[in-house]
């Protein structure tokens, strides 16, 4: 138990605030991830309910994703703001990637409302459909790759070469690579995989749609597997710091363990159509791998040169963020609710009254 | 192009993009809540057909807000770290609350939006409200943060070294209340007036379309009283700029010689070489008495600074006419907008006065577009005025261009694709 209390008393305001933005990540990856997901199973809608597939998606998305997208925001000002250094470092490393990413969600946000709301001219609607669902297709990965990168040490390696070595050694090489590349298609992976199974409980009584998105939801369950496992096999080489904290230490095992367990429990669930419990396994899951991530890099934030002591803030700044963090929650999580409240179902009642 | 101008010209097209969608994002909400509220208490059909057209236009012009901003929010951080490494700590806080007041609006957007059936009356009206106050809310906390580039306070340095910081002096500068109020007001008038005009033109060639009459009447209560206040705002703008910002003052208003009784200078254009700007109507002692209050203050002029800190006097000194001229066009035009309703008791049967408004349409977002270039082009060559140049706050990471042609490019897309989707709704309600 030495190492728990170690831990324990390693825990100052620096890793409090740390932890708040991995729980923020938490919050979009469970929701705007999800979104994305959706957009992807836009993309490959198919079969003899292709429309309503489409439908269900639409109709799922539309009153929540603005929201949803904000935690991101949330994500990047709890980060310049505790922990400018590593702001800073992400920043000027993988200008590329982020700036790609930029105009992923751009293109999806915008294409989404042009389709909602733009002309109802049949082919127009589907070109920006195409446009939303491949921009959220492709936003994600470059999420991942920009997590990839990071965990990979090579954004830390980079960063401290500026100057003394080649545009594409510095701005290129860290995150164009076989691992950060595995990373994103890990994470559009489980996007894809959240978005079928909230969908499958969305789809509430219509049990041919369910199942449409049953058959999606256990194909992403492979491919999440496997890229989890083209993914370990790569960081072997390519990001071998980070991998020791993931397969080692036994808070390690332990969080593996539960994660296993989480992802297990989901298959289980969808197979037996019992898609509430689905719903919360897959959740669990993608959170655990998310922590479990944050958890070996600890106590970097950029590996292995970046620690969150290293980058933090002066104390005021972190006292007065947590102090607006607590007064911001008073009003934030009682309106998410309302919100979550005021359109739960909503997709499947929606179809019952034009029905 | 070198990096640091590509890397300037594309936070001026992103903030310059983003502002429009901004402002409509402040006072649409307030349009839609008035219609709906009319509605509710009167019966009236034509104020929620109303009020559900706004909120279809309003869902449109705040996605691309938001996204926008989120590109903001990171560009930060890609074109000028050392200017986030430096201040994260300190702008971080109003920073952070504006995520939440901005979490807040998109939340009850989509409430309003989507909940038409789903909850009560009371609570629609309430959902509404909230997205007009949260919207008013975040773009004061982003101001505060212009605010602070302006003024710093709340930061204590020992050469380039950063000795103690006070965050809450930092949010609290002294520019803070001006700029929040200025940019608040220009919202409201820019977008008020904006739709005013839209609902005029088509009431120039259709007098009897009831839906159009009272959308400008409810667009008149939103856009001129804040055109009419605006030039007060813009006199306390003014004079804190005067006192903490002396050579912005001296660049917008084309001052090269320090003097006593300084004249206001309308039009004209600076020649910097020569050290005089040319062809302007000098009013005497003008300058003295808007700046200060008294027609023989001392006005410092450009050559009291060394020239590597003064900003690039062309476009300021043009930029604050033309705001200042688009302004005063919006007030006059909003005062005979109130006299009419006053004496007539209706607005919408003045042939004249809708030509007016018809014309004045643009002029709110010109005005805006000129203003923030004064503000940020007249803090140049500094990011943070006095402390951080924007040269030393740049990425090293070669090639600008590149990104800026891209967001280039996406911006003049995007804005081509809502200007479409707009004229096509409105000319669905023709």
């Amino acid at each position: 138990m030495s190492a728990a209390s170690a831990f324990f008393s390693s825990i100052g305001l620096p890793e409090i605030v740390a932890g708040i933005m991995v729980l923020a990540l938490n919050a979009y990856v469970l929701m705007g991830g999800a979104d994305y997901g959706g957009g992807l199973w836009d993309l490959l809608a198919s079969g003899p309910r292709r429309d309503a597939q489409r439908d269900l998606i639409t109709r799922s998305i539309a009153p929540i994703w603005e929201a949803n997208h904000v935690w991101l925001i949330v994500v990047v000002v709890l980060m310049f703001t505790a922990f400018p250094l590593a702001f800073s470092t992400l920043a000027i490393v993988l200008h590329i990637p982020i700036t790609l990413m930029l105009i992923g969600i751009v293109l999806r946000g915008s294409a989404f409302v042009f389709r909602s709301y733009g002309s109802s001219e049949r082919r127009a609607r589907r070109r920006w459909g195409v446009a939303f669902a491949s921009a959220s297709t492709v936003t994600p990965v470059l999420l991942g790759v920009i997590i990839g990168s990071v965990a990979s040490g090579d954004v830390a390696t980079a960063s401290g070469r500026i100057g003394a070595a080649r545009f594409t050694e510095i701005f290129v090489s860290p995150w164009l690579a076989l691992f950060p590349l595995a990373v994103g298609l890990f994470a559009l992976a489980l996007f894809a995989f959240l978005a079928a199974v909230y969908l499958t409980v969305e789809a509430g009584d219509d049990a041919a749609l369910r199942d449409d998105f049953r058959a999606r939801a256990l194909a992403a369950a492979i491919a999440v597997a496997v890229f989890a496992a083209v993914a370990l096999f790569l960081s072997r080489r390519e990001a071998p710091r980070v991998i020791e904290g993931v397969v080692g230490g036994a808070w390690a095992w332990l969080l593996h363990l539960c994660t296993a367990i989480s992802a297990v429990t989901a298959i289980l669930a969808l197979w037996r159509r019992n898609f509430r419990l689905a719903r919360l396994a897959a959740a669990a899951q993608v959170t655990l791998i998310l922590w479990g991530w944050a958890v070996a890099q600890y106590p970097f934030i950029i590996p292995m040169t970046v620690s969150i002591r290293q980058a933090s803030a002066p104390r005021v700044t972190l006292t007065l963020l947590l102090i607006g963090l607590g007064a911001g929650a008073l009003v934030l999580i009682p309106s998410l609710r309302y919100l979550l409240r005021t359109f739960a179902g909503r997709a499947a009642e929606a179809r019952e009254s034009s029905g | 192009m070198s990096d640091l101008f590509a890397a300037r010209t594309q936070m001026a097209l992103s903030l310059g993009f983003h502002i429009v969608f901004a402002e409509i994002g402040i006072a649409m909400p307030l349009l839609m809540v008035l219609a709906e509220w009319r509605w509710r208490r009167t019966g009236d059909e034509v104020f929620l057909r109303l009020a559900k057209r706004w909120a279809k236009g309003s869902a449109i012009l705040f996605a691309v807000g938001a996204v926008s901003g989120t590109v903001l929010s990171f560009e930060l951080g890609l074109l000028w770290p050392r200017f986030m490494q430096f201040a994260g700590p300190i702008v971080g806080l109003p920073f952070s609350l504006e995520g939440f007041a901005f979490f807040t609006e998109a939340i009850f957007l989509g409430v309003y939006l989507y909940g038409w059936e789903r909850i009560s009356p009371r609570a629609h009206l309430a959902a509404g409200l909230i997205v007009a106050a949260s919207g008013a809310a975040s773009a004061i906390f982003v101001v505060m943060v212009n605010a602070w580039m302006n003024t710093p306070t709340g930061v204590t340095m020992s050469g380039a070294q950063i000795v103690s910081i006070d965050p809450i002096a930092g949010m609290l500068n002294p520019s803070s209340f001006q700029q929040s109020l200025h940019m608040l007001l220009a919202a409201y008038a820019a977008t008020g007036l904006a739709v005013a005009g839209i609902h005029a033109a088509i009431l120039l060639r259709k007098p009897d379309a009831r839906f159009h009459r009272r959308a400008l009447t409810l667009a008149l209560m939103v856009g001129t009283p804040a055109a009419i206040l605006q030039p007060i705002s813009g006199d306390v703008s003014a004079r804190t700029v005067a006192i903490w910002q002396p050579t912005k003052l001296a660049a917008l208003e084309g001052q090269f010689a320090t003097e006593r009784g300084a004249p206001l200078r309308i039009g004209g254009w600076p020649d910097v070489d020569a050290q005089r700007t040319r062809f302007a109507l000098e009013i005497p002692r003008g300058l003295s008495l808007l700046a200060f209050h008294d027609v023989d203050a001392e006005v410092k002029g450009l050559a009291a600074f060394p020239r590597e800190n003064w900003p690039p006097l062309p476009p300021v000194h043009a930029g604050f006419q033309l705001m200042v001229g688009l302004g005063t066009a919006m007030a006059l035009v909003s005062l005979w907008a109130v006299l009419v309703m006053f004496r007539a008791g209706d607005v919408t049967r003045h042939r004249w006065l809708l030509r007016a408004l018809a014309i004045v349409t643009p002029f709110g977002f010109i005005a805006t577009e000129a203003g923030w270039t004064v503000t940020e082009v007249g803090r140049q060559p500094w990011v943070v005025q006095g402390i951080l140049r924007t040269a030393d706050a740049v990425t090293p990471m070669p090639g600008l261009i590149v990104p800026m042609l891209a967001f280039a490019a996406l911006y003049i897309g995007l804005s081509a694709i809502v200007i479409r989707l707009i004229m096509t709704m409105v000319r669905e309600t023709m």
